[in-house]
């Protein structure tokens, strides 16, 4: 599909391989060896439990594995920090609402974008910098239709509204790499739709690769380009969603007579 | 009336010291929540820094400058070698912080001998004024003024710029700001750098105020501005500096009017803040 002519490990931004952990006796993410193209939309299905927050925590770097390794742009990050990671070009979301309770929604978003923008820790921004973060952080901001909310604390927003704050601190960093854990967890079904536009919107550019985790298999269908299945801990199956959905195995595993309705649409 | 105006003046001054040695616990215990009981080390060290670097080179300015980067480097290896495996553990942060408290105040008997050394106030900042028969003390508008700075440059950097608003957050969430590329672990060494490069200062002020210095000096203070922070609601900058000013004047008051509750005072204003308002008078948790 790329019409970049490089060697096959380029295409790939993101590749593990045998990645496992284990908690105590119990492995909760077990040699799993993953393949996310660059500027593709991928998204990790499963049941509850199945191990796909925690494989987004080996990548992301908050949990260190028991074996195997990550490898993001052709270079080994096993070892590294989350700073260095996201510092790299990988940003996260979190499955639990994850914002700053008590900064203003703007200065959530500032934060951020000063992180993306100085990578230095230099104490002082000139006003006039500092005037530039918050124009950023407010285009970020207009962008996920919380624009009339800057000088709200973060925790007297509603719940989708921090779902939509989250989104906006994570475009304001302009990962090459995102990695969402069910954006739309928790958040009424009115308010799905201004998720769904905005993630379609990075999508649409083109210039980012997507990984989402997300139940709602409409959702999935509707915005991959692959889906891979998580299940036990294992992956167990990887491909383009029609086939996912026409697969025995995942049929059997996992799918079963659930998600009839969303096979049927996706076959048509 | 003058006696009033006195009272009021030297109460000020007490309280901008008290807020002065307060406010780099405000930083470490009140926003980072790290119990560290090595704070009065911190303040004696910077004590005798000053005093030694005064006497060294004649230079007032220069003594509380050394004092402040004596105070920054011991936090340094405080926290990189004794906070750093307990964050977040309040027990061993209490035994290990005392064990420094100890290892601070023996190095002090090592370093400058045993006995209580002498503090000048230095020439420029010696004697009086009088302005309509009250008596205004040079070295005590002195430490009201740098308290005062004090106060405006902390609420300055953490409310305008950029480090202020990681600090301000990494306390609410050190894990997310580590997702958002930032080292939190490198600014929490710097918050504590600055606690401790504080509690030096304090320490220094406090020298010439009090005329003498000794090892243990740092105990009784470091008790007084636990309390402070407490009193000022935890982390709170404002908060801080009004229950300094507020123990400054009420120990003042106090020692005229009521002089057998004056010791007790403090810990009576702690009680009543504490069963009024348990997160303390600009705490905002709780
Ligand atoms: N820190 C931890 N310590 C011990 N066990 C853990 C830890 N984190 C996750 N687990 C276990 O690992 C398994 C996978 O959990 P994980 O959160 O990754 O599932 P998930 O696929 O994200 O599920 P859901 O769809 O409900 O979010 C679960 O059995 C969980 O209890
Ligand atoms: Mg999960």
């Amino acid at each position: 599909m790329s019409g970049r002519r490089t060697d096959q490990a380029d295409d790939m931004i993101l590749e593990t391989e045998g990645l496992t952990i284990a908690f105590g006796g119990h492995v909760a993410v077990q040699e799993v060896s993953l393949k996310v193209e660059r500027n593709r939309f991928k998204s990790i299905i499963g049941p509850n439990g199945a191990g796909k927050t925690t494989l987004f925590n080996l990548l992301s770097g908050q949990l260190r594995p028991t074996a195997g390794y990550v490898r993001f742009k052709g270079k080994d990050i096993t070892p590294l920090a989350p700073f260095q990671r996201t510092r790299l070009g990988m940003g996260r979301s979190f499955q639990i609402t994850n914002v700053f309770p008590n900064l203003t929604v703007l200065e959530n978003v500032r934060l951020a974008v000063q992180s993306q923008q100085g990578v230095r820790l230099n104490w002082y921004a000139s006003a006039k910098a500092y005037r530039r973060f918050e124009e950023e952080a407010k285009h970020w901001l207009d962008m996920v239709l919380l624009g009339n909310r800057i000088g709200v604390m973060a925790n007297y927003l509603a719940h989708g509204e921090k779902r939509k704050l989250e989104l906006a601190m994570l475009l304001a960093l302009q990962p090459d790499l995102l990695l969402l854990d069910e954006p739309t967890a928790g958040i009424s079904i009115e308010e799905v739709p201004a998720i769904l536009e905005v993630i379609r919107k990075v999508k649409e550019a083109g210039n980012r690769t997507i990984v989402l985790i997300e139940h709602k298999m409409d959702m999935v269908l509707d915005l991959s380009d692959s889906i891979a299945v998580l299940f036990n801990g294992k992956l167990l199956a990887d491909g383009r969603p029609e086939d996912i959905m026409n697969n025995e195995t995942v049929q059997a595993a996992y799918l079963g007579g659930l998600y009839d309705d969303a096979v049927a649409s996706a076959g048509d | 009336m003058n006696g009033i105006i006195n009272l009021l003046v030297n109460g000020l001054a007490t309280g901008m010291l008290i807020f002065l040695l307060a406010s780099g616990l405000t930083l470490i215990f009140g926003l980072m929540s790290v119990l560290n009981f090595a704070h009065g080390g911190l303040f004696a060290w910077g004590a005798y820094g000053g005093v030694w670097l005064y006497a060294a080179t004649g230079s007032f300015f220069v003594a509380i400058l050394g004092a402040v980067v004596i105070g920054m480097l011991l936090g340094l290896v405080l926290e990189r070698l004794v906070i750093r495996p307990v964050y977040g553990n309040h027990i061993q942060q209490i035994l290990v912080t005392l064990g420094a408290m100890l290892v601070l105040s023996e190095l002090l008997k090592v370093v400058f001998g045993p006995n209580p050394l002498k503090a000048d106030v230095p020439p420029l900042l010696n004697g009086s004024w009088e302005v309509e028969g009250v008596i205004l003390i040079k070295y005590r508008l002195f430490i009201i003024c740098i308290g005062a700075i004090v106060f405006a440059g902390l609420l300055f950097v953490l409310k305008r710029t950029k480090i202020g608003l990681i600090v301000r957050a990494g306390v609410m969430n050190p894990e997310m700001v580590q997702a958002l590329g930032i080292p939190i672990r490198r600014v929490f060494t710097l918050v504590f750098m600055a606690g401790a490069g504080l509690a030096a200062l304090g320490g220094a002020l406090l020298a010439p105020y009090s005329g003498v210095i000794f090892a243990e000096m740092g105990m009784q203070f470091a008790i007084l501005a636990f309390i402070v922070v407490v009193i000022g609601g935890m982390g709170s900058i404002q908060g801080s500096a009004f229950a300094a000013l507020l123990v400054g004047l009420s120990g003042a008051f106090m020692a005229y009017y009521v002089p057998e509750l004056s010791l007790a005072a403090n810990m009576l204003l702690m009680v009543i803040v504490l069963l009024i308002k348990p997160s303390g008078l600009f705490g905002a948790k709780g």
